[in-house]
């Protein structure tokens, strides 16, 4: 499972990341959330609002921080799929 | 990166949870919620009946609980403080309620498809107007402009946009609905649309595109997001979390806010800043902008002091032209525009906005 957290260092881009490691842990999967802070980087992805998150390649929110209850339940069903 | 890719490695995830919390997971974020909307009707009049008490309830305890004689500096103050904040964070919490279920049908995405088959003059309208309900913060302005330019919107539309969406926001106009009334609520929304619309057309007109960073005409936008089918819940659910979001980070400005204006309120005598932000003195336009451009506060800070200084004495133009200046163009967002506009377009951007400001001022000061 590929996991990225889009946004260029903005104080709810780190609290994207540290919801999105929380959600995993809470799922007990070990998965690195990697930060993608280049803007060209964060374009080619296909947001166009920070903070973003990314699994799989696929842009799962924009622009806001998912509730737990959302984050646990993509990334379950990302862990699933594979 | 481990990833979970074969079965095995999967049922060892799932056979040893970490905690017990992994039903949840199981059951949609909408459903664990429950139905949101039943919760409507009730909320909506706990809220009318309550702002209805708070003018009596702010003098009970000002004059009863407290004691203060009415005629007093203090009392004045103390009672216009404890009417004024609560009404002010109850107007918060349903407009931005309210904002949060309307933006939910708005996505960048679907605002960048809107525009990109728009001609010039149509579309610095129609980006102004969606910059309104558009959900934007200006730490997305640089992929939101990317985003835009490589779908072929105009820049002049573009920057249409980029005014419109701070400039004109939902807690700006609650504040001013709430201290000064509808009609000043709506003179704002107005100029403010029909300034971003003005700037951004002018600035297309003057073909500015080189000076644009040339790397941005080279940047790939990958697949834009997939598109989202919310359900009601989903969208009360965006508005709530929406309202904690936004009243949770705003509320200590308005009330510090409030708190400063309820001095001048009580205090400051009658009158007293016509001579320096009044209609006489012409140059306090000028002044209110170069004061108000580098200075970079929300609109729930700046709103509560104007109040006061309005009641004070000074000008509707002078002052709108002030609040205009401090939350549309600030020095953070302009920084970050830097990245993708080169220094004469910038120039550029916040001269003619400054300018249109002006305008506005001058404009309403002959005006009332």
């Amino acid at each position: 499972m590929e996991i990225e957290v889009l946004g260029p260092g903005c104080n709810n881009c780190k609290k994207l990341h540290a919801e999105t490691e929380k959600a995993l842990h809470q799922l007990g999967l070990e998965v690195p959330v990697t930060k993608v802070e280049r803007i060209d980087e964060i374009v080619a992805h296909g947001a166009l609002m920070t903070p973003a998150l990314v699994i799989n390649g696929k842009v799962k929110a924009a622009g806001r921080i998912p509730s737990q209850a959302e984050l646990t339940s993509w990334l379950a069903t990302a862990a699933m799929d594979r | 990166m481990r990833t979970p890719a074969n079965p095995q490695q999967l049922s060892k995830v799932s056979a040893e949870p970490p905690t017990p919390r992994r039903e949840p997971i199981l059951i949609s974020p909408t459903r664990a919620r429950g139905r949101l909307w039943v919760w409507i009707v009730p909320a909506a009049l706990a809220w009318i009946l309550l702002y209805g008490l708070l003018e009596s309830v702010s003098r009970w305890v000002t004059y009863r609980a407290i004691g203060l004689d009415d005629s007093t500096h203090l009392a004045r103050a103390v009672q216009f403080f404890l009417y004024e904040s609560p009404k002010v964070l109850m107007l918060l919490i349903v407009v931005v309620f309210g904002v949060g279920i309307v933006r939910s049908f708005f996505t960048p995405e679907r605002t960048r498809r809107a525009l990109a088959g728009t001609r010039e003059s149509l579309g610095n309208v129609l980006a102004g107007g969606l910059g309104v309900v558009t959900p934007f913060c200006s730490c997305s302005a640089v992929p939101l402009f990317l985003g835009f330019v490589e779908a072929g919107v105009p820049l002049g539309v573009t920057l249409s946009f980029l005014i419109s969406a701070p400039m004109v926001n939902e807690v700006a106009l609650v504040l001013l609905f709430g201290l000064f009334g509808w009609r000043v609520a709506a003179i704002y929304l107005g100029t403010g649309l029909a300034l971003a619309i003005v700037a951004g057309w002018t600035l297309g007109r003057l073909h500015l595109e080189r000076f644009v960073e040339s790397w941005v005409y080279d940047v790939r936008i990958g697949m834009v997001a997939e598109k989202e089918s919310l359900t009601w819940n989903d969208r009360l659910q965006r508005a709530i979390q929406a309202v904690r979001e936004i009243v949770g980070k705003v509320w200590p400005y308005v009330v510090a806010g409030i708190a400063v204006g309820a001095g001048i309120h009580g205090y400051v005598p009658e009158g007293f800043m016509a001579g320096i932000m009044g209609k006489s003195a012409w140059w306090s336009v000028p002044a209110a902008v170069l004061i108000g451009v580098p200075m970079y506060s929300n609109a729930a800070g700046i709103v509560p002091v104007v109040q006061a200084l309005l009641e004070k004495g000074a000008a509707l133009g002078t002052v709108l032209a002030f609040m205009m200046a401090v939350i549309g163009l600030s020095l953070p967002e302009t920084i970050i525009l830097r990245k993708v506009l080169k220094l004469p377009l910038i120039g550029a951007f916040v001269g003619i906005v400054a300018l249109g400001i002006l305008f506005i001022g001058y404009l309403f000061n002959a005006l009332f």
